[in-house]
Protein backbone atom coordinates (compact mmCIF):
# COMPACT_ATOMS: atom_id res chain seq x y z
CA UNK A 1 0.00 0.00 0.00
CA UNK A 2 1.54 3.49 -1.08
CA UNK A 3 0.51 6.24 0.78
CA UNK A 4 -0.86 9.21 -1.15
CA UNK A 5 0.11 12.93 -0.75
CA UNK A 6 -3.53 13.94 0.10
CA UNK A 7 -3.98 16.87 2.25
CA UNK A 8 -6.00 14.44 4.51
CA UNK A 9 -2.56 12.48 5.12
CA UNK A 10 -0.37 15.32 5.85
CA UNK A 11 -2.65 16.68 8.49
CA UNK A 12 -2.95 13.22 9.32
CA UNK A 13 1.04 12.65 10.11
CA UNK A 14 1.35 16.31 11.06
CA UNK A 15 -1.15 15.42 13.97
CA UNK A 16 0.57 12.20 15.03
CA UNK A 17 4.31 14.30 15.59
CA UNK A 18 2.49 16.89 17.97
CA UNK A 19 0.59 14.44 19.68
CA UNK A 20 4.23 12.10 19.84
CA UNK A 21 5.84 15.08 21.01
CA UNK A 22 4.21 15.23 24.54
CA UNK A 23 5.18 11.28 25.21
CA UNK A 24 9.02 12.66 23.43
CA UNK A 25 8.96 15.27 26.06
CA UNK A 26 8.25 12.87 29.01
CA UNK A 27 10.23 10.56 28.78
CA UNK A 28 12.90 13.37 27.80
CA UNK A 29 12.85 14.90 31.09
CA UNK A 30 12.46 11.41 33.00
CA UNK A 31 15.70 10.71 30.93
CA UNK A 32 17.97 13.65 31.71
CA UNK A 33 16.44 13.14 35.17
CA UNK A 34 17.57 9.55 35.62
CA UNK A 35 21.02 10.04 33.84
CA UNK A 36 21.42 13.33 35.83
CA UNK A 37 20.93 11.43 39.30
CA UNK A 38 22.77 7.94 38.01
CA UNK A 39 25.85 9.57 40.19
CA UNK A 40 24.06 9.60 43.96
CA UNK A 41 22.04 6.59 43.44
CA UNK A 42 24.84 4.84 42.68
CA UNK A 43 26.56 5.33 45.83
CA UNK A 44 23.53 6.12 48.23
CA UNK A 45 21.04 3.39 46.59
CA UNK A 46 17.95 3.18 48.39
CA UNK A 47 19.35 5.40 51.43
CA UNK A 48 18.83 8.49 48.96
CA UNK A 49 15.16 7.74 49.49
CA UNK A 50 14.70 6.80 52.70
CA UNK A 51 17.90 8.91 54.01
CA UNK A 52 17.64 12.40 56.47
CA UNK A 53 20.11 13.83 56.82
CA UNK A 54 21.59 16.04 53.76
CA UNK A 55 24.90 18.04 54.24
CA UNK A 56 27.05 19.11 51.20
CA UNK A 57 29.98 19.32 52.84
CA UNK A 58 33.12 17.69 51.18
CA UNK A 59 34.17 15.14 53.13
CA UNK A 60 31.18 15.04 54.87
CA UNK A 61 28.91 14.30 52.35
CA UNK A 62 25.36 13.19 52.76
CA UNK A 63 22.23 12.90 50.43
CA UNK A 64 18.91 11.55 51.95
CA UNK A 65 15.23 13.28 50.67
CA UNK A 66 12.78 11.62 53.26
CA UNK A 67 12.19 14.56 54.78
CA UNK A 68 11.78 16.84 51.50
CA UNK A 69 9.16 14.15 50.30
CA UNK A 70 6.88 14.38 53.67
CA UNK A 71 7.37 17.88 53.65
CA UNK A 72 5.94 18.07 50.23
CA UNK A 73 3.37 15.45 50.99
CA UNK A 74 2.60 17.34 54.64
CA UNK A 75 2.05 21.02 52.81
CA UNK A 76 0.39 19.71 50.14
CA UNK A 77 -2.27 17.40 52.69
CA UNK A 78 -2.74 20.55 54.47
CA UNK A 79 -3.44 22.88 51.05
CA UNK A 80 -6.20 19.79 49.94
CA UNK A 81 -7.86 20.16 53.40
CA UNK A 82 -7.97 24.14 54.03
CA UNK A 83 -8.33 24.50 49.91
CA UNK A 84 -10.95 21.59 49.25
CA UNK A 85 -13.93 22.65 51.41
CA UNK A 86 -13.27 26.44 50.47
CA UNK A 87 -13.20 25.72 46.42
CA UNK A 88 -16.48 23.64 46.78
CA UNK A 89 -18.23 26.05 48.73
CA UNK A 90 -17.23 28.71 45.91
CA UNK A 91 -18.44 26.65 43.23
CA UNK A 92 -21.74 25.45 44.80
CA UNK A 93 -22.62 29.33 46.10
CA UNK A 94 -21.86 30.42 41.97
CA UNK A 95 -24.38 27.97 40.26
CA UNK A 96 -26.51 27.21 42.88
CA UNK A 97 -27.17 30.04 45.17
CA UNK A 98 -25.74 33.37 43.53
CA UNK A 99 -27.69 35.45 41.32
CA UNK A 100 -26.20 36.07 38.00
CA UNK A 101 -25.37 39.79 38.71
CA UNK A 102 -23.35 38.28 41.73
CA UNK A 103 -21.74 35.06 39.90
CA UNK A 104 -20.31 36.13 36.77
CA UNK A 105 -18.36 39.06 38.12
CA UNK A 106 -17.10 36.61 41.31
CA UNK A 107 -16.19 33.94 38.85
CA UNK A 108 -14.19 36.22 37.18
CA UNK A 109 -12.30 37.13 39.97
CA UNK A 110 -11.94 33.46 41.36
CA UNK A 111 -10.29 32.84 37.93
CA UNK A 112 -7.83 35.66 38.19
CA UNK A 113 -6.87 34.41 41.32
CA UNK A 114 -4.90 32.01 39.39
CA UNK A 115 -3.31 34.35 37.15
CA UNK A 116 -1.22 35.80 40.73
CA UNK A 117 2.06 35.58 40.14
CA UNK A 118 3.25 33.21 42.39
CA UNK A 119 6.27 35.03 43.61
CA UNK A 120 3.06 37.94 44.79
CA UNK A 121 1.53 35.40 47.05
CA UNK A 122 5.36 34.41 48.43
CA UNK A 123 5.50 38.17 49.31
CA UNK A 124 1.82 38.39 50.57
CA UNK A 125 3.25 35.18 52.93
CA UNK A 126 5.94 36.65 53.96
CA UNK A 127 4.81 40.53 54.82
CA UNK A 128 1.40 39.49 56.08
CA UNK A 129 0.12 36.27 56.34
CA UNK A 130 2.55 34.92 58.50
CA UNK A 131 2.36 37.32 61.12
CA UNK A 132 -1.42 37.04 61.16
CA UNK A 133 -1.37 33.34 61.01
CA UNK A 134 1.69 33.30 63.76
CA UNK A 135 -0.58 35.62 66.26
CA UNK A 136 -4.05 34.28 65.40
CA UNK A 137 -3.71 30.48 64.73
CA UNK A 138 -0.25 29.17 66.08
CA UNK A 139 0.57 30.66 69.43
CA UNK A 140 -2.63 29.88 70.91
CA UNK A 141 -3.17 26.59 69.16
CA UNK A 142 0.29 25.99 70.53
CA UNK A 143 -0.56 27.58 74.19
CA UNK A 144 -3.79 25.40 74.21
CA UNK A 145 -2.49 22.04 72.59
CA UNK A 146 1.16 22.13 72.46
CA UNK A 147 1.56 18.93 74.39
CA UNK A 148 0.20 17.43 70.57
CA UNK A 149 3.69 17.06 68.97
CA UNK A 150 2.13 18.49 65.69
CA UNK A 151 1.47 21.96 67.18
CA UNK A 152 4.82 21.78 69.61
CA UNK A 153 7.61 23.92 69.81
CA UNK A 154 7.95 27.48 69.46
CA UNK A 155 6.07 29.74 66.50
CA UNK A 156 7.62 31.68 64.51
CA UNK A 157 5.15 31.61 61.47
CA UNK A 158 7.74 30.44 58.78
CA UNK A 159 6.87 26.53 59.04
CA UNK A 160 5.06 24.03 57.29
CA UNK A 161 1.75 25.46 58.62
CA UNK A 162 1.63 28.58 56.69
CA UNK A 163 3.01 27.38 53.55
CA UNK A 164 0.53 24.80 53.00
CA UNK A 165 -1.76 27.70 54.13
CA UNK A 166 -0.39 29.71 50.95
CA UNK A 167 -0.69 26.89 49.11
CA UNK A 168 -4.71 26.28 49.97
CA UNK A 169 -5.44 29.71 48.81
CA UNK A 170 -2.94 29.32 45.60
CA UNK A 171 -5.23 25.90 44.47
CA UNK A 172 -8.65 27.51 45.18
CA UNK A 173 -9.19 29.19 41.98
CA UNK A 174 -7.89 25.83 40.09
CA UNK A 175 -10.07 23.72 42.43
CA UNK A 176 -12.79 26.44 42.54
CA UNK A 177 -13.13 27.05 38.73
CA UNK A 178 -13.09 23.30 37.67
CA UNK A 179 -15.53 22.40 40.09
CA UNK A 180 -17.88 25.29 38.83
CA UNK A 181 -17.82 23.75 35.33
CA UNK A 182 -19.09 20.52 36.79
CA UNK A 183 -21.66 21.51 39.17
CA UNK A 184 -22.57 23.76 36.07
CA UNK A 185 -22.63 20.72 33.98
CA UNK A 186 -25.33 18.86 35.77
CA UNK A 187 -28.32 18.58 34.28
CA UNK A 188 -31.20 20.15 35.27
CA UNK A 189 -33.65 17.33 34.88
CA UNK A 190 -31.70 15.78 37.98
CA UNK A 191 -32.37 18.87 40.36
CA UNK A 192 -35.87 18.75 38.99
CA UNK A 193 -36.45 15.09 40.45
CA UNK A 194 -34.95 15.55 43.66
CA UNK A 195 -36.76 18.92 44.06
CA UNK A 196 -40.33 16.83 43.29
CA UNK A 197 -39.38 14.19 45.88
CA UNK A 198 -39.44 16.37 48.43
CA UNK A 199 -35.29 17.37 49.00
CA UNK A 200 -34.45 20.49 50.27
CA UNK A 201 -31.80 22.70 48.65
CA UNK A 202 -29.40 21.38 50.91
CA UNK A 203 -30.52 17.70 49.89
CA UNK A 204 -30.39 18.52 46.61
CA UNK A 205 -26.78 19.64 46.48
CA UNK A 206 -25.64 17.30 48.86
CA UNK A 207 -27.07 13.98 47.53
CA UNK A 208 -27.64 14.80 44.06
CA UNK A 209 -25.28 17.58 42.52
CA UNK A 210 -22.18 16.49 43.97
CA UNK A 211 -23.32 12.53 43.91
CA UNK A 212 -23.31 12.87 39.70
CA UNK A 213 -20.16 15.27 40.00
CA UNK A 214 -18.20 13.50 41.94
CA UNK A 215 -15.69 12.22 39.58
CA UNK A 216 -15.28 15.75 37.80
CA UNK A 217 -14.85 17.02 41.39
CA UNK A 218 -12.08 14.58 42.17
CA UNK A 219 -10.47 15.33 39.16
CA UNK A 220 -10.08 19.32 40.43
CA UNK A 221 -8.80 18.27 43.46
CA UNK A 222 -6.31 16.28 41.91
CA UNK A 223 -5.35 19.37 39.61
CA UNK A 224 -5.10 21.51 42.76
CA UNK A 225 -3.00 18.71 44.37
CA UNK A 226 -0.47 18.54 41.28
CA UNK A 227 -0.49 22.43 41.64
CA UNK A 228 0.32 21.93 45.38
CA UNK A 229 3.29 19.54 45.32
CA UNK A 230 4.94 21.49 42.46
CA UNK A 231 4.20 25.10 43.69
CA UNK A 232 7.89 26.47 44.09
CA UNK A 233 7.87 29.99 44.86
CA UNK A 234 5.66 30.56 47.67
CA UNK A 235 6.63 27.70 49.04
CA UNK A 236 10.40 28.49 49.33
CA UNK A 237 9.72 32.06 50.62
CA UNK A 238 7.35 30.91 53.90
CA UNK A 239 8.45 27.45 54.68
CA UNK A 240 11.52 28.35 56.37
CA UNK A 241 13.46 26.23 55.02
CA UNK A 242 15.16 24.01 56.99
CA UNK A 243 17.62 21.28 56.04
CA UNK A 244 18.62 17.84 57.19
CA UNK A 245 16.72 15.60 59.91
CA UNK A 246 15.31 19.04 61.52
CA UNK A 247 13.53 19.37 58.31
CA UNK A 248 11.48 16.28 59.04
CA UNK A 249 7.96 17.46 59.34
CA UNK A 250 7.09 16.77 63.28
CA UNK A 251 5.45 19.37 64.13
CA UNK A 252 3.20 21.88 61.92
CA UNK A 253 4.29 25.41 63.59
CA UNK A 254 8.57 23.88 62.82
CA UNK A 255 10.12 24.91 59.55
CA UNK A 256 10.30 22.46 56.99
CA UNK A 257 11.04 21.66 53.33
CA UNK A 258 9.77 20.60 50.55
CA UNK A 259 11.28 18.85 47.64
CA UNK A 260 10.66 22.24 44.90
CA UNK A 261 11.79 24.57 47.41
CA UNK A 262 15.03 22.53 48.29
CA UNK A 263 16.14 22.30 44.52
CA UNK A 264 15.14 26.33 43.83
CA UNK A 265 17.27 26.36 47.32
CA UNK A 266 20.51 24.47 46.73
CA UNK A 267 20.58 24.72 42.97
CA UNK A 268 21.76 28.88 42.99
CA UNK A 269 24.91 27.77 44.03
CA UNK A 270 27.95 26.30 42.28
CA UNK A 271 27.62 22.49 43.10
CA UNK A 272 30.06 19.65 43.33
CA UNK A 273 29.26 16.48 40.59
CA UNK A 274 27.59 14.85 43.37
CA UNK A 275 25.78 17.52 44.87
CA UNK A 276 24.49 18.62 41.59
CA UNK A 277 23.56 14.79 41.20
CA UNK A 278 21.44 14.80 44.16
CA UNK A 279 19.28 17.65 43.52
CA UNK A 280 18.49 16.24 40.08
CA UNK A 281 17.71 12.98 41.90
CA UNK A 282 15.78 15.08 44.37
CA UNK A 283 13.79 16.29 40.71
CA UNK A 284 13.46 12.53 40.02
CA UNK A 285 11.49 11.87 42.90
CA UNK A 286 9.31 15.31 42.61
CA UNK A 287 8.78 13.73 39.25
CA UNK A 288 7.95 9.65 40.17
CA UNK A 289 5.39 11.21 43.16
CA UNK A 290 3.76 13.42 40.58
CA UNK A 291 3.01 10.90 38.21
CA UNK A 292 2.02 8.61 41.46
CA UNK A 293 -0.10 10.93 42.47
CA UNK A 294 -1.72 10.95 39.18
CA UNK A 295 -2.14 7.32 38.57
CA UNK A 296 -3.66 6.92 42.16
CA UNK A 297 -6.02 9.41 41.45
CA UNK A 298 -6.69 7.99 37.89
CA UNK A 299 -7.42 4.44 39.40
CA UNK A 300 -9.64 5.62 42.30
CA UNK A 301 -11.69 7.66 40.11
CA UNK A 302 -12.45 4.72 37.85
CA UNK A 303 -13.20 2.27 40.84
CA UNK A 304 -15.61 4.78 42.56
CA UNK A 305 -17.42 5.24 39.33
CA UNK A 306 -17.47 1.35 39.08
CA UNK A 307 -18.39 0.55 42.78
CA UNK A 308 -21.49 2.97 43.32
CA UNK A 309 -23.02 4.03 39.53
CA UNK A 310 -22.87 0.69 37.91
CA UNK A 311 -22.82 2.55 34.81
CA UNK A 312 -19.58 5.22 33.69
CA UNK A 313 -20.72 8.44 32.97
CA UNK B 1 -63.19 10.21 51.46
CA UNK B 2 -62.81 11.59 48.05
CA UNK B 3 -65.71 10.63 45.99
CA UNK B 4 -65.86 11.72 42.51
CA UNK B 5 -67.53 15.13 42.74
CA UNK B 6 -64.47 16.41 45.10
CA UNK B 7 -62.36 18.96 43.83
CA UNK B 8 -58.22 18.15 44.89
CA UNK B 9 -56.93 21.52 43.67
CA UNK B 10 -57.81 24.35 42.45
CA UNK B 11 -56.18 27.13 40.85
CA UNK B 12 -57.98 30.70 41.95
CA UNK B 13 -57.38 33.75 39.64
CA UNK B 14 -54.15 32.30 38.95
CA UNK B 15 -51.44 34.56 37.00
CA UNK B 16 -48.03 33.77 36.41
CA UNK B 17 -45.17 35.61 34.30
CA UNK B 18 -41.37 34.73 33.31
CA UNK B 19 -39.86 38.03 34.19
CA UNK B 20 -42.14 40.22 32.13
CA UNK B 21 -43.52 37.73 29.51
CA UNK B 22 -46.79 36.65 31.17
CA UNK B 23 -47.42 32.54 30.61
CA UNK B 24 -51.17 32.31 32.49
CA UNK B 25 -53.46 34.99 32.90
CA UNK B 26 -56.19 34.50 35.19
CA UNK B 27 -56.98 30.84 35.33
CA UNK B 28 -59.62 29.19 37.67
CA UNK B 29 -60.08 25.49 37.31
CA UNK B 30 -60.31 22.27 39.48
CA UNK B 31 -59.30 19.24 39.68
CA UNK B 32 -61.46 16.56 40.22
CA UNK B 33 -60.17 13.97 43.29
CA UNK B 34 -59.41 10.38 41.74
CA UNK B 35 -59.76 11.99 38.11
CA UNK B 36 -57.38 12.00 35.47
CA UNK B 37 -57.20 15.72 34.37
CA UNK B 38 -55.52 16.40 30.75
CA UNK B 39 -54.69 19.82 30.16
CA UNK B 40 -54.79 20.00 26.16
CA UNK B 41 -52.97 23.41 23.76
CA UNK B 42 -50.80 23.57 21.48
CA UNK B 43 -47.30 24.70 22.26
CA UNK B 44 -46.17 27.62 24.32
CA UNK B 45 -49.67 27.99 25.61
CA UNK B 46 -48.65 27.93 29.31
CA UNK B 47 -49.46 24.17 29.97
CA UNK B 48 -46.41 23.57 31.62
CA UNK B 49 -46.49 26.34 33.56
CA UNK B 50 -49.86 25.71 34.69
CA UNK B 51 -48.98 22.16 36.46
CA UNK B 52 -45.60 23.33 37.86
CA UNK B 53 -47.54 26.45 39.94
CA UNK B 54 -49.59 23.16 40.95
CA UNK B 55 -46.41 21.74 43.16
CA UNK B 56 -44.32 24.81 43.24
CA UNK B 57 -41.85 23.62 40.80
CA UNK B 58 -42.78 26.96 39.14
CA UNK B 59 -40.93 29.53 41.64
CA UNK B 60 -37.69 27.37 41.41
CA UNK B 61 -37.09 28.60 37.92
CA UNK B 62 -35.00 31.84 38.13
CA UNK B 63 -37.45 34.86 37.15
CA UNK B 64 -41.03 33.16 37.48
CA UNK B 65 -43.50 34.99 39.63
CA UNK B 66 -47.13 33.89 40.36
CA UNK B 67 -50.74 35.50 42.12
CA UNK B 68 -53.18 33.54 42.81
CA UNK B 69 -54.24 30.85 44.90
CA UNK B 70 -53.97 27.51 44.64
CA UNK B 71 -55.79 25.60 46.47
CA UNK B 72 -55.45 21.68 47.62
CA UNK B 73 -57.89 20.33 49.77
CA UNK B 74 -59.27 23.94 50.27
CA UNK B 75 -55.76 25.06 51.57
CA UNK B 76 -53.84 27.87 49.95
CA UNK B 77 -50.18 25.75 49.29
CA UNK B 78 -48.72 29.49 48.66
CA UNK B 79 -49.26 30.47 52.23
CA UNK B 80 -46.26 32.06 53.81
CA UNK B 81 -46.19 29.10 56.50
CA UNK B 82 -46.68 26.30 54.15
CA UNK B 83 -43.37 24.68 53.43
CA UNK B 84 -43.27 23.63 49.41
CA UNK B 85 -41.30 20.53 50.30
CA UNK B 86 -43.95 19.03 52.29
CA UNK B 87 -46.55 19.91 49.03
CA UNK B 88 -43.76 18.53 46.84
CA UNK B 89 -44.44 15.40 49.00
CA UNK B 90 -48.07 15.86 48.47
CA UNK B 91 -48.02 16.45 45.09
CA UNK B 92 -45.57 14.08 43.24
CA UNK B 93 -44.45 14.82 39.15
CA UNK B 94 -43.17 13.33 36.24
CA UNK B 95 -41.17 15.12 33.85
CA UNK B 96 -41.21 15.03 30.00
CA UNK B 97 -37.73 13.48 29.92
CA UNK B 98 -37.65 10.19 31.42
CA UNK B 99 -34.96 11.68 34.46
CA UNK B 100 -34.23 8.88 36.83
CA UNK B 101 -30.85 9.23 39.10
CA UNK B 102 -28.05 7.90 36.83
CA UNK B 103 -25.76 7.66 40.01
CA UNK B 104 -28.53 5.64 41.81
CA UNK B 105 -29.74 1.74 41.49
CA UNK B 106 -32.98 1.08 40.36
CA UNK B 107 -33.88 0.79 44.19
CA UNK B 108 -32.59 3.86 45.20
CA UNK B 109 -34.41 5.75 42.92
CA UNK B 110 -37.44 4.15 44.19
CA UNK B 111 -37.03 4.82 47.83
CA UNK B 112 -34.58 8.24 47.11
CA UNK B 113 -37.96 10.17 48.77
CA UNK B 114 -38.40 8.11 51.39
CA UNK B 115 -34.91 8.35 52.65
CA UNK B 116 -35.34 11.80 52.49
CA UNK B 117 -37.85 11.73 54.83
CA UNK B 118 -35.52 9.49 57.46
CA UNK B 119 -36.47 6.02 56.50
CA UNK B 120 -33.89 3.35 57.21
CA UNK B 121 -32.86 0.37 55.26
CA UNK B 122 -35.00 -3.10 55.62
CA UNK B 123 -38.24 -4.67 55.30
CA UNK B 124 -40.27 -1.86 55.35
CA UNK B 125 -38.26 0.07 52.63
CA UNK B 126 -38.15 -3.66 50.30
CA UNK B 127 -42.11 -3.33 50.71
CA UNK B 128 -42.57 0.17 49.71
CA UNK B 129 -40.20 -0.05 46.55
CA UNK B 130 -41.59 -3.11 45.72
CA UNK B 131 -45.58 -2.23 46.13
CA UNK B 132 -44.27 1.09 44.21
CA UNK B 133 -42.34 -0.57 41.08
CA UNK B 134 -45.41 -3.16 40.96
CA UNK B 135 -47.84 -0.43 40.82
CA UNK B 136 -45.71 1.12 38.11
CA UNK B 137 -46.01 -2.22 35.86
CA UNK B 138 -42.42 -2.19 36.59
CA UNK B 139 -41.55 -5.00 39.23
CA UNK B 140 -41.53 -8.06 36.59
CA UNK B 141 -38.92 -6.50 34.11
CA UNK B 142 -36.20 -5.15 36.87
CA UNK B 143 -37.14 -7.27 39.57
CA UNK B 144 -33.47 -9.57 39.21
CA UNK B 145 -32.10 -6.00 38.54
CA UNK B 146 -32.56 -3.71 41.24
CA UNK B 147 -28.67 -2.86 42.26
CA UNK B 148 -28.16 -1.84 38.12
CA UNK B 149 -28.72 1.90 37.71
CA UNK B 150 -31.71 3.82 37.17
CA UNK B 151 -30.67 4.33 33.55
CA UNK B 152 -29.66 1.05 32.39
CA UNK B 153 -32.74 0.65 31.50
CA UNK B 154 -35.42 1.34 28.27
CA UNK B 155 -36.84 4.98 27.83
CA UNK B 156 -40.01 3.67 28.53
CA UNK B 157 -39.08 1.67 31.70
CA UNK B 158 -36.82 5.13 33.12
CA UNK B 159 -40.19 6.88 32.69
CA UNK B 160 -42.13 3.78 35.03
CA UNK B 161 -39.37 3.72 36.97
CA UNK B 162 -39.90 7.92 37.84
CA UNK B 163 -43.71 6.88 38.58
CA UNK B 164 -42.52 4.65 41.04
CA UNK B 165 -40.37 7.07 42.97
CA UNK B 166 -43.14 9.58 42.77
CA UNK B 167 -45.70 6.77 44.14
CA UNK B 168 -43.04 5.63 46.56
CA UNK B 169 -43.97 9.51 48.66
CA UNK B 170 -47.81 7.83 48.58
CA UNK B 171 -48.84 11.16 47.41
CA UNK B 172 -52.14 12.71 46.67
CA UNK B 173 -51.93 14.38 43.44
CA UNK B 174 -49.64 12.93 40.45
CA UNK B 175 -48.85 15.56 37.74
CA UNK B 176 -47.59 14.56 34.69
CA UNK B 177 -45.99 17.07 32.12
CA UNK B 178 -45.93 15.36 28.45
CA UNK B 179 -44.97 11.89 30.28
CA UNK B 180 -44.78 10.09 26.91
CA UNK B 181 -43.43 12.39 24.40
CA UNK B 182 -39.85 11.44 24.64
CA UNK B 183 -41.70 7.48 24.19
CA UNK B 184 -42.39 5.18 21.33
CA UNK B 185 -46.05 4.25 20.90
CA UNK B 186 -45.39 0.68 22.61
CA UNK B 187 -43.82 1.92 25.65
CA UNK B 188 -47.03 5.23 25.70
CA UNK B 189 -49.28 2.43 25.62
CA UNK B 190 -48.06 0.66 29.14
CA UNK B 191 -48.17 4.33 30.35
CA UNK B 192 -51.53 5.35 29.33
CA UNK B 193 -52.51 2.16 30.68
CA UNK B 194 -50.95 2.69 33.68
CA UNK B 195 -52.30 6.31 34.10
CA UNK B 196 -55.94 5.19 34.03
CA UNK B 197 -54.89 2.16 36.60
CA UNK B 198 -53.77 5.16 38.82
CA UNK B 199 -56.65 7.11 39.71
CA UNK B 200 -58.28 4.67 41.41
CA UNK B 201 -55.40 5.61 44.72
CA UNK B 202 -54.71 9.06 43.35
CA UNK B 203 -55.25 12.79 41.36
CA UNK B 204 -53.96 12.98 38.00
CA UNK B 205 -53.08 16.01 36.07
CA UNK B 206 -51.64 15.21 32.39
CA UNK B 207 -49.81 17.73 30.62
CA UNK B 208 -50.13 15.86 26.53
CA UNK B 209 -49.93 17.84 23.37
CA UNK B 210 -51.02 14.70 22.29
CA UNK B 211 -55.43 14.91 22.00
CA UNK B 212 -55.55 11.19 21.26
CA UNK B 213 -54.19 10.19 24.11
CA UNK B 214 -56.17 13.30 26.34
CA UNK B 215 -59.11 11.53 24.98
CA UNK B 216 -58.05 8.27 25.85
CA UNK B 217 -57.06 8.43 29.33
CA UNK B 218 -58.50 11.78 31.13
CA UNK B 219 -62.15 12.45 32.38
CA UNK B 220 -61.57 16.30 31.85
CA UNK B 221 -60.04 18.10 29.86
CA UNK B 222 -59.15 21.74 29.84
CA UNK B 223 -57.96 23.42 26.80
CA UNK B 224 -55.08 26.31 27.22
CA UNK B 225 -54.23 28.86 24.53
CA UNK B 226 -51.88 31.57 24.74
CA UNK B 227 -52.23 31.57 28.60
CA UNK B 228 -55.87 31.73 28.97
CA UNK B 229 -57.78 29.05 29.78
CA UNK B 230 -60.85 28.16 26.45
CA UNK B 231 -62.38 25.93 27.99
CA UNK B 232 -62.96 23.22 30.59
CA UNK B 233 -65.23 20.10 30.97
CA UNK B 234 -65.55 16.40 30.79
CA UNK B 235 -63.85 14.84 28.33
CA UNK B 236 -65.95 13.77 25.91
CA UNK B 237 -68.26 17.29 26.04
CA UNK B 238 -64.63 19.00 25.23
CA UNK B 239 -63.74 16.35 22.23
CA UNK B 240 -67.50 16.00 21.03
CA UNK B 241 -69.39 19.10 21.29
CA UNK B 242 -66.99 21.81 21.91
CA UNK B 243 -68.56 25.45 22.83
CA UNK B 244 -65.69 27.40 22.20
CA UNK B 245 -64.64 27.85 18.25
CA UNK B 246 -61.01 28.23 19.03
CA UNK B 247 -61.41 25.08 21.17
CA UNK B 248 -63.29 23.48 18.03
CA UNK B 249 -60.61 24.39 15.64
CA UNK B 250 -58.02 22.92 17.80
CA UNK B 251 -59.26 19.24 18.25
CA UNK B 252 -60.23 18.80 14.50
CA UNK B 253 -56.67 19.84 14.10
CA UNK B 254 -56.76 23.12 12.22
CA UNK B 255 -54.47 24.74 14.09
CA UNK B 256 -51.69 23.64 16.67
Amino acid sequence: MRLKFTLDNIFKVAAGIVAASAVVILLLNAYILISGSTIVLNRYGLDFITGTNWNPVTGRESFGVLPYILGTIVTSGIALLIGVPLSLGIAIFLVEMAPKAVRVPISYLVELLAAVPSVIFGLWGIFFLRFWILDYIEKPVNAYLGWIPIFSGTPQGLDIFTAGVILAIMIIPTVASVSKEVINAVPNSIREGAYSIGATKWEVIRHWVLSYGRSGIFGAVILGLGRAVGETMAVTMVIGNAVGPSAMPTSLFAPGQTLPSLIANGFLESPTPLEKSAYIGAGLVLLALSLLINVAAHTMVTRLIKVKGGTVE
Amino acid sequence: MNNINNEKMQSVNLNAWFGQKQVLKNINLSVKANAVTAIIGPSGCGKSTFIRTLNRMHELVPGAKMSGQILLDGQDIYRDDVDPVQIRRRVGMVFQKPNPFPTMSIYDNVAAGLRLTGAKKGQDLDEVVERSLKQATLWDEVKDDLQKSGTSISGGQQQRLCIARAIALKPEVILMDEPCSALDPIATAKIEELIVNLKEQYTVVIVTHNMQQASRVSDFTAFLYLGELIEFGPTRNIFEYPKNPLTEKYITGEFG
